[in-house]
């Protein structure tokens, strides 16, 4: 059996901004050509930095947001930019697939309680549920996040924000999906209550054989989560691969520099860290060729003349004309 | 004599609810030339401790304190005047959110100006001429131009050094950063504290940084202080910190970092911080530790000596092991 639940070709989304009264429109590339595949029971990392469109990728993937052009195959069903899904498959589609944010107390809803926050999503897409079902059904989930039964009728403010983590991902666990989308999901946290709540996803992902899309900026937790890392920069996948190659021998300048730019936790370790000059370029008006090159410190003009393309063929692809 | 020796600092915040202590008899020393780490989850009270020594705190905080010596005065008991003359000139401050910390209706130049008409007697041409400089200090390109800038025109990076170029202004002698990167992308984290530290350097002062990464700790600090519920915990050297830490908590948070585990499930911290009304009697960690007693639950423990990290804890660790026999 194939167990690839995340099958994304050349997947893009562009958004037109308004460039005030006289500028006409602009088109802002927030997400460009990305293909990735993701297999149940195993986590597929994106990494980058604010802007470089990794939060975009899971709206699409959610299907909160519409590709722009590019298809996406999600547990079997095609989803494509100019043929819409009805109604009934979308709905059929949002069962499997599942989303955690970042923010724990903005994404619960202060003024219904628990139980009826997580029996929620099984009253809209599974109205032949019973009342009695679907109160058993999250007395069960709130066991398996490790939150106690008592929990059922208190109200979000009640909790700590570890806490309000473990009801967010019990309720995108309610509908039984196979793909879990986690847009930074312990970088609220302290770090003592962030390796429960990792730990938690561990267990869910053994136990349930979920297919995590895990997004992040601290690279010492996708180093610990992933099996494959997906760097990205400014819209664009520039390298990808299996966690331990993308950490262990970085191929791309940016994962080098945002690697060696990661402080870790040991004073006794020498440091030769890359210095990165400058600042993320505005994605409105990007550079031309490689959108990195005037922070790169290889950069030739060859670089600032065409954008090199990422090689699907390879195992350990790199978007770039003089990887390292 | 130390350049700031607060001792014996509590901060009570009167709530709905009764007076909270937020802060519960912390003391802070810091040397001329020091880089001092104060780590802490949310709620040890590592910001309070500091925004209580600016007297940046409102008006529903009580501050008591032994003495808070800075520079031969005592900030605790000098008039107004006094220190209005420090704060901000001797000891400057900067914050977490550097986008939301500038006054989004005055241009970056007006409020870099302001800061030094506030403290020093220059004339408008002088501190023009200041301000560019003090823009060129911190690395930003283009600095005529950016003094006209408003906040909004700058990225998140770009306005945290014009925080620090406005905390730089007067030539303080103690920097306090109060978690300067936590809203920046780390590439951008890395300029902004390696600007920092080669200004500590280059000027001689003293570096306060409060902050709640690890990794931002080892390295930049030369002694790290780790707060929790309120109360200092532990103090020592960056790399004895890292290679031995004394107190329970130290030794689990640090074993709590995801590129420490050795295995996909990590050793993890039971439980949350104490709130305001589920303090415990004893020491404050007991509920959450491995290794605590009915001893623990129930007398709290006072500081361990200087070489066990004044550790707050009844058993020390030493590599890992609690020194049941020296109490």
């Amino acid at each position: 059996m194939d167990n690839t639940l995340i099958e994304a070709r050349g997947l893009s989304r562009h958004y037109d901004v308004s460039n005030g009264f006289f500028g006409g429109t602009a088109t802002v590339k927030a997400l460009s050509n990305a293909s990735f595949t993701l297999q149940a029971g195993r986590t597929l990392a994106v990494v980058g930095e604010s802007g470089c469109g990794k939060s975009t990728l899971a709206r699409v993937v959610t299907m909160i947001e519409k590709p722009s052009s590019g298809e996406l195959t999600l547990d079997g069903h095609h989803i494509r930019s100019d043929e819409p899904l009805t109604d009934a498959q979308q709905a059929e589609l949002r069962a499997s697939v599942q989303i955690v944010f970042q923010d724990p107390f903005g994404s619960l809803n202060p003024r219904q309680t628990i139980g009826r926050i997580l029996e929620e999503p099984v009253l809209i897409n599974r109205p032949d549920v019973t009342k009695a079902q679907r109160e058993q059904q999250a007395r069960e989930m709130l066991a398996m996040v490790g939150l106690r039964p008592e929990h059922y009728d208190r109200y979000p403010h009640m909790f700590s924000g570890g806490q309000r983590q473990r009801i967010a991902v019990a309720r995108a666990l309610m509908l039984e999906p196979r793909i879990l989308v986690l847009d930074e999901p312990v970088s609220a946290l302290d770090l003592s209550i962030q390796s429960q709540i990792l730990n938690l996803l561990v267990e869910l992902q053994e136990r349930l054989n979920l297919a995590y899309l895990f997004i992040s900026h601290d690279l010492s937790v996708v180093r610990h989560m992933a099996d494959d890392v997906m760097v990205m920069y400014l819209g664009r996948v520039v390298e990808k691969g299996a966690a331990s190659e993308v950490f262990d021998a970085p191929r791309h300048p940016y994962t080098r520099a945002l690697l060696s730019a990661t402080p870790v936790a040991d004073p006794t370790r020498e440091q030769t860290r890359i210095r990165l000059e400058g600042e993320l370029p505005s994605p409105l008006n990007p550079p031309a060729g490689c959108a990195f090159n005037p922070r790169c410190w290889k950069a030739e003009e060859r670089c600032r003349q065409s954008a090199p393309e990422l090689d699907e063929q390879e195992a350990h692809p790199v978007a770039c004309y003089f990887p390292l | 004599m130390p350049l700031l020796d607060v001792r014996n600092l509590s901060v009570d915040f009167k709530t709905a609810n009764g007076q909270f202590r937020a802060v519960d008899g912390v003391d802070v020393q810091v040397d001329v030339g020091d880089v001092l780490a104060i780590v802490g989850e949310s709620g040890s009270g590592k910001s309070v401790s500091m925004l209580a020594l600016m007297g940046l705190l409102p008006w529903t905080a009580t501050i008591t304190s032994d003495s808070m010596m800075f520079d031969g005065v005592d900030l605790s008991r000098a008039d107004d005047r006094t220190r209005r003359s420090i704060i901000g000139k001797d000891v400057a401050m900067i914050f977490q959110e550097p986008m939301s910390s500038l006054n989004p209706c005055f241009t970056v130049g007006f409020q870099l100006r302001e800061a030094l008409k506030a403290h020093l007697p220059l004339s408008r041409r002088e501190r023009q001429k200041r301000a560019i400089e003090l823009l060129e200090q911190v690395g930003l390109p283009e600095p005529e131009r950016r003094l006209r800038a408003f906040p909004h025109q700058l990225s998140g990076g770009m306005c945290q050094r014009v925080m620090i170029a406005m905390a730089i202004a007067c030539k303080p002698k103690l920097l306090i950063a109060d978690e300067p990167t936590t809203a920046l992308d780390v590439t951008i984290q890395a300029q902004i504290l390696e600007l920092l530290l080669d200004l500590q350097k280059d000027t001689g002062m003293a570096l306060v940084l409060i902050t709640h990464d690890m990794g931002v700790v080892a390295e930049t600090a030369q002694r790290v202080s780790v707060q929790y519920a309120g109360q200092k915990v532990e103090e020592q050297g960056v790399n004895d910190l890292f290679a031995n830490p004394h107190h329970p908590y130290t030794d689990a948070l640090l074993a709590a970092l995801p590129e420490r585990a050795t295995t996909k499930h990590l050793p993890s911290i039971p439980g949350v911080v104490p709130g305001q009304f589920d303090r415990p009697a004893g020491c404050l960690f007991s509920p959450r530790c491995q290794f605590a007693d009915d001893h623990c639950r129930q007398v709290k423990p006072g500081n361990a000596p200087a070489e066990l990290g004044h550790a707050r804890c009844h058993y020390p660790l030493i590599k890992g092991v609690p020194q049941r026999e020296a109490s």
